[in-house]
């Protein structure tokens, strides 16, 4: 089995639109993972059922016993996320679950409570089993929800004897995408001829060689400046990264997203030829 | 006013509604935060004067054997498994660190300080009339919220700002909304910009602050965004329709504002929408 993942450094660059697309050439080989578990979207576009449905506890979070305080003001001294309010209650929000207040409070007054931080599902598509997650709303431990779903993932890959994992990374360079990274065989970042895909790219791509995984790199819209493109081809030729497919500007991307479908499903012209070629080289 | 420009979905145009509002308001002396640190992009388009740069570390455990005993409290605090202890070593797994401070609290033998350990830059600066300061998370590190934080600390704090938040609507998001009065969110009337949009409009109710909609690309999908505005009360400020030109320029770096002037009095425009929509959220 294969792992691969799509990354992007800059968000918008059409990573949900390319793995939809490689899911359905795919045809049921591979299972998906949507590791934008702050924004999941692959679902949306993959007609996803979901069959199992999970809770995912990770963090804890403090709370004090009003009565047993008696207000010595350690717990706020030591404690470095700005997390305990006055009057000592606890920002839910600020705080870690690092718990230093609980074990240092001289009076035991705090307790450190198991916070529900997520939900992960097992979802049936139409192109084979999707894993995918929502993170609680402003919540962190991002990293750790997208390992669990990430691991699930790859259970359900190796039992069903399917040829690969696919994973859809989030933006950024942090700790979930590099949850979604690292240890794969191979990774597609997906970029745009535009200062900020060009300044994006290199840096996903130092993480990607940082946690070594191979890489190659699609251009999409590539048409929208002809200069920045040759820019990308340069860099890449120069950094000795194969650009494995560029894709026009094309009004089908949306029109496919707004009929729910991956665009190889929707259109049958030059772009999904175009992708088709992309996810070839992506998964050999 | 404090503004965050944020969105759910990546690539929907916060850096650019951030910069040129920035720049079409140029006279009221506004200071632009680019707290999108794992992929900053701000300095792109405005190409800033820097006159300081300092490094950003989180403290991390070390440890004195000399004092040591192995005793395993270190990591048995530890609520991110960031420390384990061998037989006759003890490991820092510093990525996992969160800085919170216990194991050298709660080491019975006092053998553990804490060492600064680098995670990014902040750099300050002026382009044109703006004061600019921005992040950048050195690749591989995961951990960005201490970064954003510090972004935000050097800043003034008499002064309009505008922040250009990182995508998403997890604990990144959550460090650059914290002390801002309200937030402009951008998207695109497409299926994930509306499923995206839900998501961060349900982060900014979490957190009380009042946000308002800007449509980018408005004619490129279907009204379901517009509709949700209207269905939950979310005030739409502006729409932004598709423009050749305008993607042109942001390809090359270049903000629109600073090249045709009709762009520039409609961003001064949405800009007086936002402080229009601010004062009726503030009287509620």
């Amino acid at each position: 089995m294969k792992k691969l993942a799509i990354v992007s450094g800059k968000g918008g660059t059409g990573k949900t639109s390319l793995i939809g697309s490689f899911a359905a050439l795919a045809g049921g080989s591979a299972v998906l993972v949507d590791g934008d578990v702050d924004a999941a979207n692959l679902s949306l576009i993959t007609g996803a059922k979901i069959v199992e449905s999970n809770d995912f506890y990770v963090s804890k979070v403090a709370a004090i016993d009003q009565e047993s305080c008696n207000a010595c003001n350690l717990c706020l001294e030591l404690c470095r996320f700005d997390a305990i309010k006055t009057g000592y209650s606890i920002d839910l929000i600020a705080c870690e679950g690092c718990a230093l207040c609980c074990y240092a409070c001289p009076q035991g007054a705090i307790k450190m409570d198991d916070k529900l931080s997520g939900q992960w599902f097992v979802s049936e598509t139409a192109y084979g089993t999707l894993v995918h997650a929502r993170l609680g709303i402003a919540e962190e431990n991002s990293g750790k929800l997208v390992t669990v779903i990430r691991n699930k993932g790859e259970e359900l890959a190796l039992a069903g004897g399917k040829d690969y994992l696919l994973i859809d990374g989030p933006p950024g360079i942090g700790c979930p995408v590099i949850a979604s990274l690292s240890g794969m065989d191979r990774a597609l970042v997906v970029t745009e001829p535009t200062v900020s895909g060009v300044h994006d790219l290199k840096r996903i791509i130092e993480v990607c060689l940082h946690f070594k995984v191979p890489v190659g790199v699609c251009i999409n819209r590539c048409d929208l400046d002809e200069d920045k493109t040759s820019d990308i081809d340069s860099y890449c030729q120069e950094e000795n990264i194969p650009v494995i497919g560029k894709i026009p500007y094309n009004q089908s991307f949306v029109h496919a997203m707004l009929s729910k479908m991956p665009l190889v499903k929707y259109d049958h012209g030059l772009i999904s030829s175009l992708i088709e070629e992309v996810w070839d080289n992506f998964r050999s | 006013m404090k503004l965050l420009i944020a969105s759910g979905k990546g690539g929907t145009g916060k850096t650019t509604v951030a910069v040129n509002l920035a720049l079409a308001m140029a006279e009221k002396k506004i200071q632009l935060l680019d707290c999108d640190v794992e992929e900053p992009n701000a300095h792109l388009f405005l190409n800033p004067e820097y006159s300081s740069e300092v490094e950003i570390g989180i403290p991390v455990p070390s440890v004195d054997y000399s004092k040591c005993n192995f005793c395993g409290r270190c990591a048995e605090v530890c609520m991110f498994n960031a420390l384990a202890v061998l037989k006759d070593q003890v490991m820092v797994l510093r990525e996992l660190c969160h800085g919170c401070g216990s194991c050298a609290y709660l080491c019975p033998q006092k053998a553990i300080h804490e060492i600064e350990c680098p995670i990014g830059q902040v750099e300050a600066g002026k382009a044109y009339q703006l004061d600019f300061i921005h992040g950048r998370l050195n690749p591989g590190e995961a951990m960005s919220p201490p970064l954003i934080n510090a972004v935000k600390k050097a800043a003034a704090v008499d002064r309009i700002t505008i922040i250009d938040a990182p995508p998403g609507t997890s604990c990144p998001v959550v460090s650059a909304a914290a002390g801002c009065d309200y937030c402009l969110l951008v998207t695109e009337p497409t299926p994930f910009g509306l499923n995206d949009l839900d998501l961060a409009y349900q982060m900014v109710l979490k957190l009380g602050t009042p946000a308002g909609v800007l449509i980018n690309r408005c004619d490129i999908g279907d009204c379901a965004v517009e509709d949700y505005c209207n269905n939950n009360g979310l005030p739409l400020l502006y729409k932004i329709p598709w423009d050749m030109d305008l993607a042109r320029l942001y390809a090359r770096g270049e903000p629109v504002v600073l090249h045709i002037p009709v762009w520039k009095d409609r961003f001064r425009e949405i800009f007086f929408h936002i402080q229009a929509a601010r004062k009726v959220a503030m009287r509620r």
